[in-house]
């Protein structure tokens, strides 16, 4: 009795275009920006001070990193980069993050999706210990691991009974970079996935779609720009994160230095091109986060649904 | 396809009253059925148990005869348009249509020959590389109906499949559904609040109210004959007059109207009428026969609605009555307002608590 394919041009439709093409919406913000522009003196006045406050709590330092890194000349600077200690330093800091954001969008995305999919008793709780990381200090993040797995930590005996190294090794810097970072991912895809509501999965599950479909093929596309703004602030964080890791770190110089340790430390004995050398790598790594940033927003807002649903 | 909906409760709190309670009602096999009711009644949370999507705290579902209730979604093999239209967005309108298919893991050339079909079927040809947010509300819902129609469902569930469409577009497309049903014959379980859109369509009208199951009937005996004075009242216009039990008769307005035996006095009535189906006369006209079922009452306001004129009437007992006259017997009449007439409620139905005559 379902069979379209015969019966199907039987119906000749009425259907005349009398619904219109959705015009795009311009935003006529026009009248109420008058409307609060207020004089001339006053804003030049406030856009100055806006501006001087930037160049100066953000530019100036830009800049005075990049200069100090290359003040002695750009041999110095590569000179600087490519000591042995410094080398370790971002080995150290890229093997990381690699481990520590592939973990964190698997655990973001799984909780954000708990989160907004499901009622389920402790749900309020997981909500409140993905911020936990935000709202604790960094240095006690990192003594949580030491107080654990540190020799005189509740499973320091056993640890070191079966020659197990984490704390001022590379896996207490992964745990507590892990810890830090944890809030990035599912606190960006979470308003996503709610803003999403379920109409869709429900549509693929009717269709007939199986989860990793429906989560592929329908969720994943809706919140993939908010996926990948949260990837790079974790990646960002993973990769400067300071007060943490230096507490599970030790300071064992080629070892257990991180890029931002190296850096306190080149800068302690003086190396102030060193310093700022491998500081500048840091600050690139910010650049680059707030170019994709603005990337993944731009196109999070010109996806072609236009957020019309 | 016939469906059979079997003591069907859900509760969503365990505070609240239940959103369905104890629904039995059957859906045959090749007509629209459709479930209508004020929102809130419960139909959208029937028709998403069918789907599916929603569990039965009891009851079940039976499709073909085959108990369902334990089937997952995505095995049900049933097509659903959404109010939302719930288009996936970041795919194109052929990728939309195509869904369906591909889980089906149907051969490419096939997918492309059947999403050709249903875009024809839908009048979309050439919008299928188009993103939904490129189209009108009311291609944005043809699309969702090519979408549950392509995998060739043996059911199509609709659950208010017009409500997010402007009237006339609404209509366009309910009279594109009401077509497309006469084509293909499908098992349509239809959503609605619109009682209009239900008695165009529908086979059977299962009327719902307050998470229960009010009537089921084919449209003219859901309009004719209302079970209860929810479904007088919700289908078509009705006037409600309400009174009570004396001396073995409904005392309404100055009516008096058959009860059945056995009513105690005092029991409280409702007596409903149809505006169009009471018969007025001018006052003093004579010809008009005083009864026990005529009242006498004065024009109070007149609307002129084109195919008839709608007249209110304040009885003499304090009673407003609104009365539909065709627009020939008006000028037959030649009424005016504050004049003087007489009303003939033959016609209206007394309901006594649960009773009904």
């Amino acid at each position: 009795m379902s069979d379209l394919a015969q019966a199907q041009p039987a119906p000749s439709l009425p259907l005349a275009e009398s619904d219109t093409l959705p015009t795009r919406r311009v935003k006529t913000r026009t009248g109420i920006r008058t409307a609060l522009r207020g004089s001339l003196s006053v804003r030049i006045s406030l856009i100055a001070l806006a501006l001087a406050f930037l160049a100066l709590v953000v530019l100036l330092p830009l800049a005075a990193v990049f200069a100090q890194a290359l003040e002695k000349g750009l041999g110095a600077y590569l000179r600087a980069i490519r000591q042995p200690e410094t080398m370790a330093a971002i080995r150290l800091t890229l093997v990381t993050a690699l481990l520590v954001v592939p973990l964190n969008t698997v655990f973001g995305v799984a909780a954000a999706w708990l989160i907004a999919k499901y009622r389920f008793p402790g749900r309020n709780l997981l909500i409140t210990l993905i911020d936990l990381p935000f709202s604790v200090s960094p240095v006690i993040s990192g003594l949580i691991f030491v107080l654990l797995f540190g020799s005189q930590g509740l499973c320091g005996q056993w640890l070191s009974d079966h020659d197990i190294k984490i704390v001022f090794a590379t896996p207490g810097i992964v745990l507590a970079t892990a810890f830090v970072t944890f809030p990035f991912v599912a606190r960006e895809v979470l308003p996503a996935l709610q803003a999403a509501g379920n109409a869709e999965e429900e549509a693929a599950l009717i269709l007939g779609a199986s989860g990793w479909r429906l989560f592929f093929r329908v969720t994943l596309p809706k919140i993939r720009w908010a996926l990948i703004y949260g990837i790079i602030l974790c990646n960002a964080r993973a990769m400067g994160e300071f007060g943490a890791v230096s507490v599970v770190s030790g300071h064992i110089r080629g070892v257990t230095n991180t890029v931002p340790l190296q850096v306190e430390i080149l800068y302690n004995e003086y190396d102030f091109v060193g310093a700022f050398a491998v500081a500048s790598l840091l600050t690139l790594v910010a650049l680059a986060t707030l170019v994709v940033k603005k990337v993944a927003e731009r196109f999070q807002s010109a996806r072609p649904e236009g957020g019309v649903r | 396809m016939n469906v059979r909906v079997e003591g069907l409760t859900k509760g969503f709190s365990t505070r609240a009253a239940p959103a369905v309670f104890q629904a039995d009602f059957e859906a045959p096999s090749g007509g629209i059925t459709t479930l209508l009711g004020p929102s809130g009644s419960g139909k959208t949370t029937i028709l998403r148990i069918i789907a599916g999507l929603e569990s039965a705290d009891a009851g079940r579902v039976l499709v073909a005869g085959e108990d369902i209730t334990s089937v997952p979604v995505r095995k049900r093999g049933f097509g659903f348009v959404f109010q939302s239209f719930a288009l996936f967005g970041h795919m194109t309108v052929r990728e939309n249509i195509a869904f369906g298919l591909r889980t089906q893991r149907m051969p490419r050339d096939q997918i492309d020959a059947r999403v050709a079909e249903l875009l024809k079927l839908v009048q979309l040809e050439g919008y299928g590389d188009r993103y939904p947010g490129q189209l009108s509300g009311g291609q944005r819902q043809r699309v969702g109906f090519a979408r549950a129609l392509a995998p060739r469902p043996r059911l199509l569930l609709l659950d208010e499949p017009f409500g997010a469409l402007d009237t006339r577009v609404r209509l366009e497309l309910r009279e594109w559904l009401r077509l497309l049903h006469e084509a293909t014959h499908l098992t349509t379980i239809l959503v609605t609040h619109d009682q209009e859109e239900a008695l165009d369509l529908s086979d059977r009208i299962v009327v719902m109210d307050a998470g229960r199951i009010q009537q089921v009937g084919s449209p003219n005996e859901i309009y004719q004959f209302p079970a209860t004075p929810f479904v007088a009242s919700f289908i078509g216009s009705a006037n409600v007059l309400r009174g009570r039990v004396s001396a073995g008769h409904a005392q309404v307005a100055s009516l008096s109207l058959d009860v059945p035996a056995n009513t105690p006095d005092g029991t409280a009535v409702r007596a409903i009428v149809r505006p169009h189906d009471i018969r007025i006369e001018r006052a003093g006209n004579g010809n008009c026969v005083r009864s026990r079922r005529t009242a006498a009452g004065r024009i109070s306001r007149m609307v002129n609605l084109g195919a008839h004129v709608k007249l209110d009437l304040a009885l003499t007992t304090g009673d407003t009555v609104t009365v539909h006259v065709a627009r020939r017997e008006y000028e037959g009449l030649g009424l005016v307002a504050g004049e003087s007439v007489l009303v003939d409620l033959e016609s209206a139905r007394v309901f006594v608590e649960d009773y009904v005559i």
